[in-house]
């Protein structure tokens, strides 16, 4: 462990708890973003430049966006008077509790066997559209059929409902 | 405490408040937003086992990784297409209060 690493978890995990914890919705999304900045200079702290720039591309970029759009379009900035958390809010806490001590348990007991840091690659984004445009070609467009039928239903979803004409 | 358990611990603690957010909050924006956070939780191993594990050349890990983002971004479009939806017909974003099926 290094001082970066402690220094970018502790961002992130502050920006995610604040964006889980705070009351009004705005203020949520913007510790959200913070969260996720910290989690892409972790991917690019782990020599994983491309998919750090797409983090922040896809999720400080579009997601937070497409985030606060909704909150716009449903009305429910500011502060809301009711209690932010619902009726059910300790078994929720301790369902999420039991499952981070399992799995922090599950970690603590195994993992000893890939304790060396191998050479950094050298992953250069050719390589990476490389195998984009060589192996994993159906993937990719699977993937763009998948986000297109997505999108269409989205909006199809989103969409005004007119008055059936009698 | 080796470099690549760090970072799974950091993942699982992530992956908790996620899932302690989607069971929690009332407003369903921050549920799907919880949603979100578990999945990245999942990217994150998925880059943390790649450059730990035997082979970071082959690439698998980066394209997990790239792919899984790809489907969590569809999966927020079509959920806060829902959630517009839903307001449009009950007025409300308040997951306590939306307690029908027909109504």
């Amino acid at each position: 462990m290094t001082i970066p690493f402690l220094i970018l978890a502790a961002l992130t995990i502050a920006g995610i708890a604040a964006a889980m914890y705070l009351r009004n919705l705005v203020h949520c999304i913007l510790a959200l973003t913070l969260g996720f900045a910290g989690l892409a200079a972790l991917y690019l702290q782990l020599d994983a430049q491309f998919v750090g720039f797409t983090q922040i591309l896809v999720y400080v970029g579009a997601v937070a966006i497409l985030a606060v759009f909704a909150i716009m379009m449903t009305r429910s900035a500011g502060p809301m008077a009711q209690p932010v958390f619902s009726s059910s809010w300790i078994k929720g806490g301790c369902v999420a509790g039991a499952v981070f001590a399992v799995l922090a348990w599950a970690i603590d007991r195994s993992a000893t066997s890939l304790e060396m840091l191998p050479p950094q690659p050298e992953v250069a984004v050719r390589q990476i559209g490389d195998a984009l445009m060589r192996r994993f070609v159906l993937p990719l467009e699977i993937m763009g059929l998948l986000l297109t039928a997505a999108l269409i239903g989205a909006v199809l979803i989103a969409m005004q409902e007119k008055p059936e004409m009698q | 405490m080796s470099s690549l358990t760090s970072y799974l611990l950091l993942s699982s603690l992530l992956f908790s408040i996620g899932l302690a957010g989607a069971l929690t909050r009332r407003s369903a924006i921050l549920v799907l937003i919880g949603i979100e956070l578990m999945l990245n939780a999942a990217n994150l191993n998925f880059i943390a086992f790649w450059r730990y594990g035997p082979d970071p050349a082959a690439l698998t890990g980066t394209m997990f990784a790239i792919f899984s983002i790809s489907v969590a971004a569809a999966e927020a479009a079509v959920g806060l297409g829902i959630i517009l939806a839903v307001y449009r017909h009950s007025k409300t974003t308040d997951l306590d209060q939306m307690n029908s099926m027909k109504g």
